[in-house]
């Protein structure tokens, strides 16, 4: 029979019509708010979604995990009295395997003996050049750059962050990204506790 | 698992051809080396009487300073491996190679490209003309000895990034002070532009005269490079007769944005994250076939569980690459917004899953050399099994009903010729459009990778080759997929990763590779060139959709400008992948 | 940044505005207008597009914000929003596009290609940012960004639109019309024309260098 097929399309259109009306009641009797809640917004990206698949940014946001990678930022630990002690070292592993080159740091060399100290005087990120790839992050020996879940950046001019703009304190770390956070922090302890007791038997060899 | 290393010693072109062709004995090379003079007659042995059919990929190489080479890679379309024939001419122009274009017509816009970019003539070729670059550019770009506007040094790293990494802007250091390069004494005012006058000319071949002598007057029409349906900024250059379509030539390299030129430059990792940028549909696929291409001239085992998360990976982007597909044919044809509407809501929910493991939606970057970079969190995979179990099973079948029987579309799309099998294979068509031609040729089977081999999935073909075919057999994909995730999830293993430690520099030994895999649009290779240095001496995409847009003269050549935009829509063609 | 500045508090008002109660209202209606219907030319360029046509589907569905009216034709469009890296082949099109929007229009560089060249700001063909030749409202670093970056910058531009005063945009002023761009020229490599006379000293100094 010619339409049929037509027919047989216009149920599904149909249907898809129905369910977002029937969904949303659904959700009502229940007594459950389908938006604006982080569990409605859950549903929607499940295999249950069904009706309104639309998740109303800025109102309500589609929840970001853990690895997702937006730009990168500097980390740093907040010391006693606020002071920032920046976790980069100034290794330049991270301006060496940057795919586009987009990293500038500019090493601090001690005053007084020349020699290089493991602090970074200038870090610069092209955010206009940035791929987003994480490599940066990925190889960071020192946990000291991590991308960022923040995505909200658009600006009126053209994007050079200096470190200014890029530092960042390790309490947001742990806040977007606290399975990460909380591995590294396990690994670092381990490597402390390794270290001292290095030191320690070291000590107690140069004892006897 | 590794997969056997093609051996292309099975046929000994040696006997055959004594004194013309020697086999290829640098150290990592393997195949054949052929006499420039004798390169047709060998190429015509090697089609007919070995019966290497499909011409995959020609590949310029600049061996600066001495020698320039073509090299050739030809496969059977009944499987197996393939057999890679090279020519070697001194590297002084003009340097020049026999055009293949008569023993293989697929070969006509890779000639091309090889001229554009490395400056090698094809004698016999009716049109060789620039085709990445416009007419009047200055330079070989691929070649050696040309250097860019912004280049700063042959190899990354770069040494002003650190230690004394003090930002400066690219144009600061360029005297036009911007991305520009002109030759000496140049005078802008008294350059007269192209303005695509030599497009136009190779159109004029398709004028003719009628027996009164009378030139009818045709037409001709440029779509693109900014058209709704072209699919990104593709321009075709279309010569009317009425509504006939007479004749037609693909203008392309709107988005050339330089990737083997880059990816030379690039150490071998910093590679991953440009294919992403390939075909962005589909960056875990890119990613594989890189991987794949490296690894075996590395020569690396891939850690199990990673070989079956990049089935997982390929196969999902392979399902929503033709969930859009489909959608936006709908949108070429017509039908506005409702199939791709629904397209697009389970490719959200795939993207979800590639956000969720890699980061990134779109640019995963998620496979290493040897395995992958992070594992699969548990959450992640219940949200696959749930997809390829319930959702999208019964989403396809929701498909199906939508569309499939659909009168409309069926009487639009029934009948339409798309490609034949053997002009497919003749111009190298790859991917669901050959198996929608009745061609079984799916590398997943004919030269199995990764651990295609260990699933029980049927090849999609479809006998026709018609419109209607070559939509019906995304969907056939679409389900096979399925059926290789369902067992994929199932029978996952645990352990290691990756069988390499996470490094960011690796040693890849002198030699060359080519990594090749089924991708969703068609056969998507990498042809990689080591020296033993931490850069690749040559790194070249053969992309599916490039080399697919070859037929599409054949294919449009009398049809009627309507079906132009639902003909180019059935090659799938991305365009970042087809200019890369 | 000039424009954030304008609406601090802080900021003096200039005698010939102030009591203007009449125009700052006006202005509202204006602007809450075309805020709230800014057509995108529908133009894609690479793999941003993709993004863009996922922030137009149901997930995020611009149309929210008035802007799922996509035109094909530049003539009814308000926005261009550049997705995608610019080549040096396609940035006359590009320009050609841009002149024959009508005012007012404007442009979003999404994504870092168009912003500053992106990660093929090395290559040979790529023009390293849209804004060299086409005045640019706002960026959108990332690479490509997600729809909701996509959106959140699309918002960045409604808040520019509203601070727009009727009295100062340029399109009601008189006299000529805001000039159009030039078309670059594909030469030996892309000339834009108002460089000519830089290009041709710099190319001759480059003889002169290399004589020297």
């Amino acid at each position: 029979m010619y339409g049929k097929g037509i027919l047989k399309g216009l149920s599904v259109t149909w249907k898809r019509f129905w369910s977002t009306y029937l969904e949303d009641i659904s959700w009502v009797m229940s007594g459950k708010k389908r938006y604006f809640t982080e569990e409605g917004v859950k549903h929607r990206s499940s295999k249950h979604a069904r009706g309104i698949f639309t998740v109303q940014y800025p109102e309500e946001q589609l929840i970001t995990p853990e690895e997702f990678r937006y730009v990168p930022f500097l980390v740093y630990d907040e010391g006693v009295d606020g002071k920032k002690e920046v976790r980069c070292t100034s290794c330049g592993i991270c301006a060496k395997v940057c795919p586009p080159q987009c990293i500038w740091i500019v090493r601090s060399n001690d005053p007084n003996t020349g020699r290089p100290i493991p602090e970074p005087t200038e870090f610069y990120i092209d955010m206009d050049i940035c791929m987003n790839c994480g490599f940066c992050a990925e190889y960071c020996p020192f946990d000291a750059i991590i991308m960022d879940h923040d995505f909200d950046i658009a600006s009126y001019s053209r994007n050079v962050y200096n470190m200014e703009k890029l530092l960042k304190p390790a309490s947001y770390y742990r806040q977007i990204r606290p399975e990460n956070y909380a591995r590294n922090e396990a690994e670092r302890k381990a490597k402390e506790t390794a270290k001292a007791a290095k030191a320690a038997g070291a000590a107690a060899q140069a004892g006897t | 698992m590794m997969t056997a290393p093609a051996s292309t010693l099975t046929v000994d072109l040696t006997q055959r051809f004594p004194g013309i062709v020697s086999a290829d004995a640098r150290p990592g090379y393997s195949g054949f080396i052929v006499e420039k003079d004798s390169l047709i007659e060998v190429a015509t042995a090697i089609r007919d009487e070995f019966g290497f059919d499909l011409l995959t990929a020609v590949t310029g190489v600049d061996y600066f300073p001495d020698k320039m080479e073509v090299v050739y890679h030809a496969y059977k379309t009944t499987g197996g491996p393939g057999l890679v024939f090279r020519v070697q001419v001194p590297r002084v122009d003009p340097i020049e190679v026999p055009s293949l274009i008569n023993v293989y017509p697929g070969a006509d816009l890779q000639e091309r490209e090889a001229w554009d970019l490395m400056g090698i003539k094809f004698t016999g070729h009716p049109d060789l003309r620039r085709i990445l670059m416009w007419e009047g550019f200055e330079g070989h770009p691929l070649r050696k000895d040309w250097k860019e506007p912004f280049y700063e040094e042959d190899a990354k790293p770069f040494k002003s990034r650190w230690p004394d990494g003090r930002f400066t802007m690219a144009e600061d250091k360029n005297p036009f002070k911007d991305n520009l390069k002109f030759p000496q004494d140049f005078d802008p005012e008294k350059w007269t532009p192209d303005n695509d006058e030599s497009l136009y000319q190779t159109l004029k071949r398709y004028t003719v005269k009628d027996e009164d002598g009378l030139e009818t007057d045709r037409i001709v029409v440029n779509m693109g490079p900014q058209h709704p349906s072209t699919h990104g900024v593709f321009r075709a250059a279309i010569m009317l007769d009425g509504e006939t379509i007479v004749g037609l030539k693909p203008v392309v390299g709107y988005l050339h944005r330089n990737h083997d030129k880059i990816g030379e430059r690039n150490t071998f990792l910093q590679n991953m994250p440009y294919t992403d940028r390939l075909d962005y549909f589909n960056s875990m696929s890119n990613n594989l076939g890189y991987a794949i291409a490296v690894e075996k001239l590395m020569n690396i085992p891939v850690a199990e569980r990673a070989d079956y998360i990049r089935v997982i990976m390929a196969e999902l982007s392979r399902i929503q690459n033709h969930l859009v597909f489909v959608g936006m044919l709908l949108n070429d044809l017509g039908a506005m917004y409702t199939p791709a509407l629904y397209a697009f809501e389970e490719r959200e929910l795939i993207l979800d899953i590639f956000e969720a493991v890699a980061g990134s939606r779109m640019m995963c970057n998620y496979l290493r050399f040897g395995g992958v970079v992070r594992d699969v969190p548990p959450y992640v995979l219940q949200k696959i099994k749930d997809l390829v179990f319930d959702r999208l099973p019964a989403k396809t079948d929701e498909f199906e009903r939508l569309l499939s029987e659909n009168e409309v579309l069926v009487s639009r799309l029934k009948g339409v010729k798309v490609l034949d099998a053997e002009t497919a294979v003749r111009y190298s068509v790859t991917g669901p459009v050959l198996r929608a031609a009745g061609v079984p040729y799916d590398l997943r089977r004919a030269d199995p990778y990764s651990v295609y081999d260990r699933f029980d999935f049927d090849v999609a073909v479809r006998p026709n080759g018609d419109m209607y075919d070559n939509y019906a057999i995304r969907i056939d994909e679409i389900r096979q997929s399925l059926r290789i995730l369902q067992q994929a999830v199932k029978q996952i293993p645990d352990g290691p990763i990756n069988s390499q430690k996470p490094q960011y520099q690796v040693r890849v030994p002198a030699g060359e590779s080519y990594g090749r895999i089924e991708s969703p649009k068609g056969e998507l290779a990498f042809y990689v060139v080591s020296n033993g240095k931490p850069n690749p001496w040559r790194y070249h995409v053969r992309p599916a959709s490039f080399v697919n847009i070859t037929a599409l003269e054949k294919m449009c050549i009398g049809t009627k400008i309507a079906d132009f935009v639902a003909l180019l829509g059935m090659l799938d063609i991305v365009m970042g992948e087809l200019d890369r | 940044m000039d424009n954030e500045k304008l609406s601090l508090p802080q900021y003096d008002i200039p005698d010939d505005v102030q009591n203007a109660v009449a125009i700052t209202t006006l202005d509202r209606l204006y602007n809450w207008g075309r805020r709230s219907s800014v057509w995108p030319l529908m133009f894609g360029l690479a793999c941003c597009a993709i993004e863009m046509i996922a922030a137009q589907a149901a997930r995020y569905d611009m149309a929210r914000f008035g802007m799922e009216v996509m035109r094909p034709t530049p003539r009814q469009a308000d926005l261009m929003l550049v997705s995608g890296t610019v080549t040096k082949k396609m940035v006359p099109s590009i320009v050609r596009l841009w002149n024959q929007m009508p005012e007012p229009k404007y442009c979003v560089a999404m994504g870092a290609c168009a912003s500053g060249g992106g990660p093929f700001k090395e290559g040979y063909n790529v023009v390293a940012g849209i804004d060299k030749l086409i005045p640019v409202d706002v960026y959108i670093p990332g690479c490509p960004p997600t729809p909701q970056a996509l959106i959140a910058g699309l918002i960045k531009l409604q808040q520019k639109i509203d601070k727009q005063s009727l009295r100062k945009v340029h399109w009601y002023r008189k006299g000529p019309d805001v000039m159009e761009i030039p078309v670059p020229i594909l030469g030996p490599d892309l000339i834009d024309p108002r460089r000519n006379a830089e290009i041709k000293s710099a190319a001759a100094a480059l003889a002169t260098k290399e004589s020297a």
